[in-house]
């Protein structure tokens, strides 16, 4: 396909990422709540609150610095970005040659990194203690993530997403213990890093046992808007991760037929539709652990990464 | 060693008889409480007088002890007991009198919001109010969390202080009296059925325990007995009452963990024991139900069949509640050995309580005070040593349990008869132990010749509890307190009162 072509697909992806997120975050409370037996909110409550939000004025703590009105739109661009680069519904897309994993960390990792110091620019004692919390995880989570890359590129040879798809899907790959392990790790790293249960609650009220809400805590108006946003793109953004990565099927290669870009659409809206249901039910069957044992959970997906690509060269060497 | 029963063997009879003491006989009170011989039950004031309630844990004797304090001194019991101290502030905010000694000399309920000062005693304008000094904590890399006293989700007010090394809370102050709604001011004057309601209106949770509280001390300062039927009709909506807030709590701490489940599923229990309550009784918290001298509404077949529907359900739906609580590790893994609190503390402020009961104090007033128709009712007061938050759970989990057989019995044994006698009025002091929900509530209330209140004092639960709650947070890490407060759930309102 030609260069309009691609451009196209990329702006249907990027437009896909941002239209879909606040559907997934509903798809999640949702099933959430009619576990708890209560009918919940529409799944479409999440794009209400988004709008309403940015219709509202920005409340403003006088010492806020110009970091911290800057911070929301800088998380939401970086969040935007790296969702656009995770395939969906195909590989053939302008940016494709960019889609790399370590490219995609890279960009989370500096949202984080700028949510953490708005967190601290006003200077509230939960906004310290969320930022704190959330360098926290990070400091396990992002090795935990950057192991599981390594494993994945050992397996697949490469750390761009298209070709561990391409190298995933191929007919020659047998059963392969490392790839399961990572897949396992991966969820695990997916979980922590979107801030859910047992890791986060997003739902709760109680400020001291927030991670990332305690951070976000100042933030009002469009402000919150963009954050919430870009909450939900990162849900998004690491579902499509895991099924790219672990079930790439159905995704439309180069050159494909509207025929297969339809069926690619539609197993994508499957998969997000799937996740949403099983995260919703985890969540409800577990409680929060406590935060000093995050890095123990973490270091699990940690260890699994390490195993996956241990594994690798000891089947590799034999 | 002189022991309670020599001070008070001179009094009439009746289980709170009420004795004037010199400030030598005052001053050995306190020493007994700080041996731990005697426990504080109460403690509160008159423009001219200090009263103490004190029990004799050994004996079981009980009685209170009244100091003047025309001068508008009195000695302090706080520099002994610890569990005096906030009473102590109290007494000084809304009457005005000084503790001489008292370590302790801050503003408590009084946040300087007052039209007046000393509200129940000699009033004064108010002056501007000074700066609440929080008590200093110094270390290296410390640093404060202040929290309230708005809070994010649907709960009553109150500051907490923490002062935390990184996770790890070093120290939690409370500081309380944002609800304070003057109801003993209210109180004074009033007649008696308006003083019944406001009674009732304490702390609206536990309604019905306040309502007995406040009858069962008109009674007992007007001589009259209750008609037995209606001494089981209060029993019955004392135990409903109980087993909504068990059973609300139980879910309540668990949703702090962020296991919702519980929380859907106890609401939802919850909810049919408030309808129950309300087509049996005619309100889904049973307030203004009882009046003293007996009971307002009496209950029909009907509302008889209802309330045993209700306990054949929850005895089917709570054990396997039950057993998603004990099987859920990650549940289990918060509440275990989180918010310790040792048996000692438990005993030397006298909380009572689940908060009493998880630590090791057996403490029930349905037990240890019997009367009508607890004395001859089969059941038992759960107690467990460990004292953490789990241990609170499991203790309201077999009060649970405990209410849906007396409950049974209750209404099996139901008498036919009146169910309300009428008030004959006189100038008398009356005072009573109730337990609610949280645990014991006192009352104690002098009455007009007119039939009108001269003077009461409801001395909620929570008072002593709320000190403990500072004590079982230390060492723990700051994102547990909320799962340690919701295992105290005390009650703001019942203690600003």
């Amino acid at each position: 396909m030609g260069i309009t072509g691609t451009l196209a697909l990329q702006a249907v992806q990027a437009i896909l990422a941002v239209a879909l997120a606040p559907l997934l975050t509903g798809l999640v409370r949702k099933m959430k709540a009619r576990l708890l037996c209560r009918l919940g909110a529409s799944i479409f409550q999440p794009y209400r609150d988004i709008f309403r939000l940015l219709r509202k004025e920005v409340v403003l703590a006088p010492n806020a610095s110009w970091l911290f009105s800057g911070v929301p739109y800088f998380v939401c661009a970086a969040t935007w970005v790296a969702a656009m680069l995770v395939p969906t519904f195909t590989f053939d897309v302008r940016l494709a040659p960019a889609a790399d994993l370590i490219a995609i960390v890279g960009l989370l990792a500096s949202a984080r990194f700028a949510l953490a110091l708005a967190g601290l620019d006003v200077g509230t004692s939960f906004g310290g203690i969320g930022a704190s919390r959330e360098m926290m995880i990070a400091s396990v989570a992002e090795p935990a993530m950057l192991m599981l890359i390594f494993s994945l590129a050992l397996v697949a040879g490469t750390t761009r997403l298209p070709d561990i798809a391409a190298f995933v899907q191929s007919p020659a790959l047998g059963l392969h213990i490392s790839l399961m392990l990572a897949f396992v790790g991966l969820v695990m790293i997916a979980v922590a890093e979107n801030g859910r249960i047992p890791i986060d609650n997003p739902a709760t009220h109680l400020e001291l046992t927030m991670v990332h809400e305690a951070m976000v805590l100042e933030y009002s108006g469009r402000h919150l808007a963009l954050i919430e946003l870009a909450s939900s793109m990162k849900l998004l953004l690491y579902v499509s991760l895991v099924s790219a990565v672990f079930l790439p099927w159905g995704i439309a290669s180069d050159g494909a037929s509207a025929a297969q870009y339809g069926v690619g659409t539609l197993l994508y809206l499957a998969k997000l539709f799937v996740a949403a249901n099983l995260l919703g039910f985890f969540e409800v069957t577990v409680a929060k652990m406590r935060v000093f044992r995050v890095p123990q959970f973490i270091g699990a997906a940690l260890m699994l990464g390490l195993l996956a690509a241990l594994l690798r060269i000891v089947s590799e060497s034999l | 060693m002189i022991t309670l029963a020599d001070i008070i063997v001179d009094a009439a009879a009746g289980q709170w008889p009420r004795v004037p003491v010199s400030a030598d006989l005052w001053d050995l009170a306190g020493q007994q409480l700080a041996a731990g011989t005697w426990t504080l039950v109460a403690h509160w004031g008159e423009p001219t007088t200090v009263h103490a309630a004190l029990r004799e844990p050994a004996t079981g004797t009980t009685g209170i002890l009244s100091l003047d304090a025309t001068n508008g001194h009195f000695p302090s019991l706080g520099r002994y007991a610890p569990a005096a101290r906030r009473l102590e502030r109290t007494i000084r905010d809304l009457v005005g009198l000084e503790p001489e000694g008292a370590p302790d000399l801050r503003s408590w309920l009084d946040h300087g919001r007052w039209d007046v000062r000393h509200p129940l005693g000699v009033q004064v304008p108010a002056v501007a109010p000074e700066p609440y000094r929080f008590l200093p904590v110094d270390g290296e890399g410390l640093h404060q969390i202040p929290v309230g006293p708005v809070h994010a989700g649907i709960i009553e007010p109150g500051h907490f202080r923490f002062t935390a090394s990184g996770e790890t809370v070093v120290r939690l102050e409370e500081r309380l009296g944002y609800v304070h709604k003057g109801i003993e001011g209210l109180l004074l004057g009033a007649p008696l059925d308006r003083a019944a309601k406001l009674a009732g209106r304490a702390s609206g949770d536990s309604t019905v325990a306040y309502a007995i509280a406040f009858a069962q001390a008109v009674e007992a300062a007007c001589g009259v007995s209750v008609p037995l039927r209606a001494a089981y009709l209060r029993a019955i909506m004392l135990e409903l009452e109980r087993i909504a807030n068990h059973v609300g709590d139980i879910g309540a701490v668990c949703n702090d963990a962020a296991f919702s489940l519980m929380h859907a599923h106890c609401a939802i229990m919850r909810e049919r024991v408030l309808r129950a309550a309300d087509l049996a009784f005619g309100h889904r918290l049973m307030m203004d139900r009882v009046v003293p001298g007996g009971i307002a509404k009496d209950i029909d077949q009907k509302g008889k069949s209802h309330i045993s529907k209700l306990l054949a359900q929850i005895g089917k739906q709570f054990p396997a509640l039950i057993t998603i609580y004990e099987d859920t590790a990650s549940l289990q893994d918060r509440t275990v050995r989180t918010g310790m609190v040792r048996h000692d503390l438990v005993a030397q402020f006298g909380a009572g309580g689940y908060v009493g009961r998880a630590s090791g104090r057996s403490f029930d007033a349905r037990k240890n005070f019997p009367c009508q128709p607890y004395e001859t009712l089969d059941f038992e007061v759960p107690t467990l040593e460990r004292g953490d938050v789990d241990a609170r759970v499991r203790i309201r989990i077999r009060e649970v349990e405990q209410s849906l057989s007396l409950l049974r019995q209750l209404l099996a044994q139901l008498p036919e008869g009146d169910i309300w006698v009428p008030i004959i009025p006189r100038l008398a002091e009356g005072s009573t132990l109730v337990e609610g929900f949280r645990g014991d509530i006192f009352a104690w209330v002098r009455m007009n010749e007119d039939g009108t209140i001269a003077r009461c004092h409801l001395r909620d639960p929570s008072c002593f509890q709320w000190p403990l709650l500072e004590v079982a947070i230390d060492g723990n890490i700051v994102a547990d307190f909320p799962l340690c407060n919701k295992s105290f759930n005390c009650s703001y309102a019942g203690h600003d009162l």
